[in-house]
């Protein structure tokens, strides 16, 4: 009997679970439905027609609209973006492996207190840089050029903080010595047998800088007034601020908005395995 | 004991000569290669701006011989954070981001538990669906879910708004009192996925025998996950609850896309745009005192709840 209706309670508790999940899941997906759904409409239909349904299946077209749209800047912001997502997240990776490996592995004075400044700079909050950089920058000329998004980007020290402990937990001290004992300097051990032992967890710090520098808005804003060098992020925004203006750009802004958003939606559900270490890592004391 | 062997290494490396700082690592300069390469643009790119925002935060223009003299820039003491703290605009900025992240990070990080909770019992099938849907905002710049929302929020071309006008309920996502909590829904969006996945990833570390025992004396899922899980779990809540404060204090891109369609947000709706404003009228010293108060405010409120969460839990 008691049995029963410790079944029937988890049968119970199994639905609301579940229920309570479903409708999570809706509300994480509605937004990114709706985009998928406006993305293929023609402009007229996305006020008179319900914005839930498909109706006439344009995608293609608005696709062509928005590559073109003011002699394919689009395509200008898109390569813009990927030049400083991924460039930034190469080089950002490999200051935050070399200077984590060395607080990891190499033991000199005034270490934890290296460690502790970076710690600092986690907390740090990015966007009060920003304006004091701007000035800086406009100082020496760089403001307005690819350098002013590009150079603040590779810092990262929640990159080094997690090296540091994937260093720690992913190179042993055994294959350092052996190395040193055949006469390997310090910098061949590093890129020719460290670097490969610690390659799964520099994956999750290249993601991890990857989406901050692709989602960065605030530094490009204050940074940059030539259109050209404008990441995706700032150029949907200035189009999104002409929309009552030139109504016709909602159609682009939307479609825009979709197709920046894909490939990285993509990458993310290819690589989820890392994202995981390293907020697993990120979260330990 | 350990302690006091390394410190003894450490008297021992640090008397030890100069080439070499300890005993069979590298040298001196070899670290210092290792360590300059992110080292040299940290200085440039975070301390040097951090140290330029300070010293123009005490810097005044005056000017001489009325409207039409040449005007000069000076020390100036605590003036302009005088004059941040006689800003209306800037107290109510603060207050609105307060009362925000009162209510949004909280919210937020309770839902964010609660999915962790799930997800990491038998109860739940699909998980992998249900922990992609959630993390998937995450990949979506704030700018374009703002925009997305914005849409969603739009009273013309809603589907929700449709829907909800159905039941007989006529919200007004961009109206004066309900556009702050349109703002704080976006966020939401945006973050609940990634704070979900640090305290998953936490759970996920949990031995199971650690249940084992509890089970046997059978306590219930329920009383298992707040009673073992949450306060095991407890150092990553903090560390969620810190970046979303953080988060919160530097709140831009979201409030300046629905600004694009919304007259009820004005152009010092949040402290960093607050900042932004006095720094496009060319008030440098200003906004440079600003941007220092906004990371005071930051770095005071996240190492006091870490200070105080610390100590309460005794860890």
């Amino acid at each position: 009997m008691s049995n029963q209706t410790l079944i029937r309670e988890s049968r119970v508790s199994r639905t609301v679970v579940m229920a309570l999940m479903f409708v999570l899941a809706i509300y994480f997906l509605l937004p990114i439905y709706f985009l998928i759904v406006a993305a293929t409409k023609p402009q007229g239909d996305l006020a008179s027609t319900n914005g839930l349904a498909f109706s006439h299946f344009q995608l293609f077209k608005n696709l062509g609209t928005l590559f073109s749209q003011s002699n394919g800047i689009f395509l200008q912001w898109a390569l813009n973006s990927v030049i400083y997502a991924v460039l930034g997240a190469v080089v950002g990776t490999l200051l935050s492996a070399l200077c984590g490996y060395a607080l990891a592995k190499f033991t000199f004075r005034g270490r934890e207190f290296l460690f502790s400044v970076i710690l600092g700079g986690v907390l740090v909050p990015t966007t009060a840089l920003a304006l004091p950089l701007f000035l800086l920058f406009s100082a020496t000329g760089i403001v307005n050029t690819y350098l002013a998004v590009f150079l603040p980007s590779i810092v990262s020290p929640f990159g080094v903080y997690l090296a540091r402990i994937f260093a720690a937990a992913a190179v042993p001290e055994e294959i350092l010595e052996s190395a040193r004992l055949d006469g390997a300097g310090e910098f061949r051990t590093f890129f020719s047998v460290a670097i490969k032992l610690m390659a799964p967890s520099l994956v999750t710090i290249f993601l991890f800088q990857f989406v901050a520098i692709w989602n960065n808005f605030f530094l490009p804003m204050v940074m940059l007034q030539k259109e050209s060098l404008f990441p995706i992020t700032l150029g949907l925004y200035e189009w999104n601020g002409q929309t009552s203006r030139v109504p016709l750009l909602q159609e682009s802004v939307i479609t825009g908005s979709l197709v920046s958003i894909v490939p990285v939606i993509i990458v993310f559900i290819l690589l989820q395995r890392f994202w995981r270490t390293g907020l697993a890592a990120g979260s330990l004391k | 004991m350990t302690d006091i062997a390394t410190r003894a290494t450490r008297v021992v490396a640090a008397t030890g000569g100069r080439r070499r700082l300890n005993g069979g690592g590298p040298r001196a300069g070899t670290i210092a290669a290792f360590l300059i390469p992110f080292f040299l643009p940290f200085v440039l790119f975070y301390l040097v701006p951090i140290g330029y925002a300070l010293w123009q935060s005490f810097l005044v223009v005056r000017r001489t011989g009325g409207q039409y003299g040449t005007s000069y820039t000076t020390f100036g003491g605590f003036e302009q954070y005088v004059q941040v703290f006689q800003n209306n605009e800037f107290w109510s900025s603060i207050g609105r981001i307060g009362l925000f992240g009162i209510v949004q990070v909280p919210v937020m990080l309770f839902v964010a538990l609660i999915m962790a909770l799930l997800l990491d019992t038998p109860l739940l099938k699909i998980k992998s669906f249900f922990r992609i849907t959630a993390f998937m905002p995450y990949a979506v710049p704030g700018v374009i879910a703002a925009i997305m929302w914005s849409f969603l929020y739009s009273p013309q071309l809603s589907p929700l708004i449709d829907l909800l006008n159905g039941i007989g309920l006529h919200p007004d996502f961009l109206g004066p009192g309900a556009v702050l909590w349109s703002a704080a829904n976006v966020s939401t969006w945006l973050w609940t996925g990634y704070n979900m996945l640090i305290m998953f990833s936490a759970l996920q570390a949990i031995p199971q025998e650690l249940y084992e025992a509890a089970k046997l004396d059978g306590a219930s899922n329920w009383a298992i996950a707040w009673k073992i899980k949450v306060p095991i779990i407890a150092p990553s809540i903090i560390l969620t609850t810190v970046f979303s404060i953080i988060g919160t204090l530097q709140l831009y891109a979201e409030p300046a896309v629905l600004r694009q369609i919304s007259s009820n947000i004005s152009s010092t709706f949040t402290p960093n745009m607050l900042a932004y404003a006095v720094a496009s009228g060319n008030n440098y010293q200003q906004a440079a005192a600003i941007s220092v108060v906004i990371a005071l405010i930051t770095f005071v409120l996240s190492f006091g709840f870490m200070r105080l969460t610390s100590k309460r839990a005794g860890l």
